[in-house]
């Protein structure tokens, strides 16, 4: 299984194994990630899954699509490059190693 | 305080036990829960659920083990009966529970078909939990023929869903339109043209008579003289609070469980959030049922419990998925007397802004997130906002942030 590290806003890490079809939302969420809000639970509604994935993974993971791209234009804290939408990121084989942070404050 | 009690294991009852842990609360929590599943997401029920694309275990809401990592003693299958308040003590069939602190978190409960009308009929459901859904789900095979009763979120979403699953689809308003409890005409004859166009039929200012069969439903009479063979019918008349707990022990309840803006109710010890309460929002006493009003009222009373003084004054919002469509909500449309449109960036996109006497009060945006996620912050800040603003297509929104 993938494994996937999340660093919340205080600094506390967690490594998880996500199950691949997951999303990185769902793995954050079930482990209880502080930060992870997820209050539409993924449906792409309310950006409180936001995180900041590590800059090297920034390219290898697919790009984001035009929904996520407008939640993410008035999410709070937005970085340009690394923020995504956790729920928007299913998880395969190619996401072990992948390293998210959790922005200190959800929209 | 060394013991609190939830009663209703719904978004509003897990978010209040999580949030407690959170702030350190480290006495006796119970959830107790009338459904036999742990806390799990509604909004899929009528969406992805629905459709059979997503299990129930990814529906939970928080895994297994938290319950027990956390220390939250959670019940499911049980039913409070009573609450005694003068001996702080709540009572179940076989159980009882005594409190410092008592949540009432119960949520609401879909409104019924009267028998008289057919609502008894094997073939007639209604869609609020997860054993609800199923039974529908089960009930939706290709080539059967749905009427949908009622043009709100969970009629539409429901629509749209079966139409999906290939059945042909009635969909039923008694009001002269489909969402116009909630929305705009303008959002209505958009939600209408994309279900016309998906092969929904709709029916405004049509009501139900009744629906007739021996045992299951075989035929609905409608108010417009047409009588139409069905298989299946989802009720989707609303809702009611689950406040009768909240009732039989004097607590003042009026449609919902009445709290102040930290959440109490008019006793001290108890205090309810989600669905079921009733609180004052923009001078109006207001019922909310949302994902965000579940989770942050509820957030609320935690915090109050704690001996914090927080003040409940939210930014309501909402969502829908209906076909392709993306519908999102911010603020609340209620007492507007003016909307204007404006499209959004991509094509396709547009928002219906609302005034009420020349102040923004609530957003509908049609596949337009940006809109929506620019409205939740604009009305969070109570940012100036006019309506030549958003009359003006050229004009970047996003420059009313700025201004104080």
């Amino acid at each position: 299984m993938p494994m996937i590290t999340y660093i919340e806003a205080s600094g506390k890490t967690h490594e998880i194994d996500v199950p691949v079809g997951h999303t990185v939302m769902e793995g954050g969420r079930n482990a209880g990630v502080e930060g992870i809000v997820a209050e539409c639970g993924g449906s792409c509604s309310c950006s409180t899954c936001h995180v900041y994935v590590a800059p090297e993974w920034v390219a290898q993971l697919p790009s984001r699509d035009e929904m996520e791209e407008d939640m993410l234009d008035f999410a709070i804290e937005v970085d340009a490059e690394r923020s995504r939408l956790s729920c928007q990121l299913r998880v395969t084989e190619a996401f072990d190693g992948l390293v998210v942070t959790v922005p200190s404050e959800q929209a | 305080m060394e013991k609190i009690v939830i009663v209703g294991a719904g978004q509003a009852g897990l978010s209040l036990a999580a949030k407690l842990r959170k702030l350190g609360y480290g006495g006796d929590l119970t959830l107790i829960g009338a459904e036999s599943h742990p806390p799990y997401e509604r909004p899929p029920l009528s969406k992805a659920f629905l459709l059979g694309k997503v299990e129930q275990d990814r529906m939970q809401l928080r895994p297994p083990s938290f319950y027990a990592e956390q220390d939250i003693t959670l019940l499911t299958g049980k039913t409070v009966t009573r609450i005694a308040r003068d001996d702080k003590t709540v009572h179940l069939k076989d159980m009882s529970l005594s409190y410092d602190a008592l949540a009432l978190t119960t949520g609401s409960r879909p409104r019924r078909l009267p028998t008289e009308l057919g609502g008894a009929l094997r073939g007639v459901h209604v869609l609020r939990g997860i054993d609800d859904a199923r039974a529908l789900a089960r009930a939706c095979r290709p080539g059967r023929r749905a009427l949908i009763v009622g043009g709100g979120y969970i009629g539409l979403e429901a629509a749209a869903v079966l139409r999906g699953l290939g059945i042909e689809v009635c969909l039923i308003e008694a009001s002269p339109r489909i969402l116009s409890r909630v929305a705009a005409p303008e959002t209505s004859d958009a939600i209408r043209a994309l279900h016309r166009t998906k092969g929904v039929l709709i029916k405004e200012a049509v009501g139900l008579k009744h629906l007739v069969g021996q045992d299951h439903v075989e035929e609905a009479r409608l108010s417009d003289g047409t009588n139409i063979p069905v298989d299946v019918v989802l009720v989707g008349i609303g809702a009611l609070p689950r406040d009768e707990l909240a009732r039989d022990c004097g607590l003042a309840t009026e449609d919902g469980i009445l709290v102040d803006a930290r959440g109490r109710t008019s006793d001290p010890a108890i205090y309810a959030a989600g669905d079921c309460a009733r609180f004052s929002f923009a001078g109006h006493s207001t019922r909310l049922e949302s994902v965000q009003n579940a989770i942050d009222q509820a957030e609320t009373v935690a915090e109050t419990m704690m001996g914090q003084s927080p003040i409940y004054a939210p930014v309501p919002w909402f969502w829908s998925d209906q076909f392709d469509l993306k519908l999102q909500i911010a603020g609340l449309s209620r007492g507007y007397d003016t909307v204007v449109a404006r499209e959004g960036h991509r094509p396709g996109a547009k928002s219906f802004w609302y005034f009420a006497k020349d102040k923004l009060i609530a957003v509908d945006s049609l596949n337009d997130p940006a809109s929506f996620m620019l409205a939740r912050r604009l009305l969070a800040r109570a940012c100036p906002v006019s309506m030549e603003d958003i009359r003006d297509g050229a004009k970047d929104l996003k420059s009313l942030m700025n201004v104080s």
